[in-house]
């Protein structure tokens, strides 16, 4: 779990909550203010990428709309998971990992998409605080204080450069789209090798070089149908996945070994 | 024909991994080795995690050797007896094997080991077996002379001595037991039958007839591979049906063909090819291992059970 404050899901809940409040306390005054909580709205044109046998990786829409002018962000991200970099050091000649550092929490998938580079307009402690762009992406060491912050961002960047080269970080996929002033869309892509797990879309809404507003839904990614009731197998009963394989190879070995002996 | 493999948790073109499953197979009929020496570097060339290659290599293997061993078995070329001492310390060597791999995988090794193993074994035996069979092919019939049946070594002398009928050998019981031991570590390590250094090991150790050796070491190698399998399943969890059911399709058949075609080759001449292709594979990845990397960097999930 993550541990740290103001990480997606937290944030999601605390902005619910907030809203909630704020709505309980309006709702007295004035219907029309309630609309303030609601100046984005988005959703997805489906919840769940379902991972079958002959899943190649797939693409999820994103609409929304807005309630005046401004600047759009979608990030979309994985659930986190340990990562370890290694770093390859030349020893009696040949190429072995020497150097590592571990990452606590880095979110299995990454991706963000905007109206038009933010980096301009919005300021970089702004873009940090919601992990807009993957400069700003929050992946703090298992140690901290243990590696000099020279090594910590060195690996860092190679942790993402090899996300970006697996196509799980990226920022060039599905641009924000306006239709007009208000409506917006964005494609988010997820590769073959997308990895598993609940996932948040967020979409931003920035004015006047800050958020105004937020929205985030759930996306589950999940192995569906032969390939989830394989996986299931191998993980939970990995004694009888085991044997059962070794069976199937037999069987298979001894068919074709028959089958042959007639040709 | 793109599939997802449910355990590497990722998609390959399932044409390719057939063709690729039905080629080594030929291969491995046709010098009665495993074939996993190139299987496994394939599997991991075309992006499948070392881990899973290995462990879904050993699944494989177990069913391209047991469709081997058919065609062995009906011509009776395979001595029982010497592959069960062989399979005692084939069980204790991929057991210890398994172990092993576990521990590399956790600091961040296995990668080099598998491929310095590889270097190395592949590199040292290929060299020999090259150097030997293109001799043997220089010289032709005329020097066809039969060695002698009984060199007398310090290996006659061990312990445990054992009458084997059908090899009409009469050795200690640590020579296949060891050869064994050592093919079950590559099984667990290498993700390979060990085939390649059993063969040379039972003609030149054992004096073993030629024409019992790949019968009765892919005899053994089915138990050694169906243990690496099980261990590899239970304890580490890398071993996808969906990939060993694609490379055992295209194995099997291949392994049929290569059977049969290994009749029109002469002895020699098979071990000469056998040879280069495995002094091609250690060479291949020798370059990988001196050369500097594109990538110096590589992520991982960390492995801590």
């Amino acid at each position: 779990m993550r541990g740290l404050a103001g990480r997606p899901p937290r944030r999601a809940a605390a902005l619910l909550a907030a809203g909630c409040l704020l709505i309980a306390v309006l709702a007295g005054t004035a219907f029309a203010r309630s609309a303030w909580a609601q100046s984005l709205v988005a959703d997805l044109s489906n919840h769940l990428i379902a991972i079958n046998t002959g899943f190649v990786g797939t693409e999820v829409v994103l609409f929304g709309a807005t309630d005046g002018p401004g600047d759009v962000a979608v990030v979309v991200q994985g659930p986190p998971s340990e990562v370890m970099v290694r770093r390859k050091s030349r020893i009696a000649g040949i190429w072995i990992n020497a150097a590592s550092l571990e990452f606590q929490q880095a979110p299995s998938f990454y991706s963000v998409a905007t109206n038009r580079p933010l980096d301009q307009i919005v300021g970089d402690a702004v873009l940090a605080r919601h992990e807009i762009g993957l400069s700003h992406l929050r992946l703090p060491p298992a140690a901290p204080g243990r590696a000099a912050p020279d090594t910590v961002r060195e690996f860092r960047e190679a942790l993402i450069r090899n996300k970006q080269e697996l196509g799980l970080y990226n920022t060039t996929h599905g641009q924000v789209a306006f239709l007009g002033e208000r409506l917006f869309r964005t494609n988010v892509y997820f590769p073959a090798n997308v990895p598993t797990g609940a996932y948040t879309v967020t979409a931003y809404l920035i004015r006047d070089g800050d958020v105004v507003s937020a929205q985030t839904t759930p996306l589950a990614v999940s192995k569906v149908g032969f390939s989830a009731e394989i996986f299931e197998f191998a993980v939970r009963q990995s004694t009888f996945y085991g044997i059962s394989a070794i069976i199937f190879a037999v069987a298979a070995g001894w068919l074709a070994g028959a089958i042959f002996r007639k040709v | 024909m793109q599939v997802y493999l449910p355990i590497a948790e990722m998609s390959v073109n399932g044409l390719l991994v057939l063709i690729m499953g039905g080629v080594v197979g030929f291969l491995s009929g046709m010098f009665g080795v495993g074939g996993g020496f190139l299987m496994t570097p394939l599997l991991i060339f075309i992006g499948v995690p070392p881990a899973i290659a290995v462990g879904t290599q050993a699944n494989q293997l177990v069913a391209a050797s047991v469709s081997g061993v058919l065609a062995h078995w009906r011509r009776k070329n395979v001595d029982v007896k010497l592959g069960l001492v062989m399979l005692v310390g084939g069980a204790a060597g991929t057991a210890l094997g398994v172990f092993i791999f576990g521990i590399l995988q956790r600091l961040g090794q296995i990668d080099l080991v598998i491929a310095l193993s590889y270097v190395l074994f592949l590199g040292g035996i290929g060299g020999l077996m090259l150097i030997e069979s293109v001799g043997a092919l220089i010289r032709g019939r005329k020097a066809g002379v039969r060695r002698k049946l009984h060199k007398h070594t310090w290996l006659h002398g061990l312990p445990f001595k054992m009458r084997f009928h059908r090899s009409r050998l009469y050795i200690s019981a640590l020579l296949p037991g060891g050869i064994g031991f050592v093919g079950g570590l590559m099984v667990a390590i290498m993700g390979i039958g060990g085939g390649f250094l059993l063969v040379p090991a039972m003609i030149y150790l054992l004096g073993m007839p030629t024409a019992l050796v790949a019968g009765t070491s892919l005899f053994q190698i089915i138990f050694t591979t169906a243990i690496a399998t099980f261990l590899q399943a239970a304890a580490n969890h890398t071993v996808d049906v969906m990939l060993a059911l694609l490379l055992l399709v295209g194995g099997v058949i291949g392994a049929q063909f290569g059977t049969k075609a290994s009749g029109y080759l002469r002895g020699e001449q098979a071990r000469a090819l056998l040879a280069l292709l495995v002094v091609g594979v250690a060479l291949r990845l020798a370059v990988d291992l001196v050369m500097p990397p594109v990538n110096l960097y590589s992520i991982t999930v960390p492995v801590d059970r």
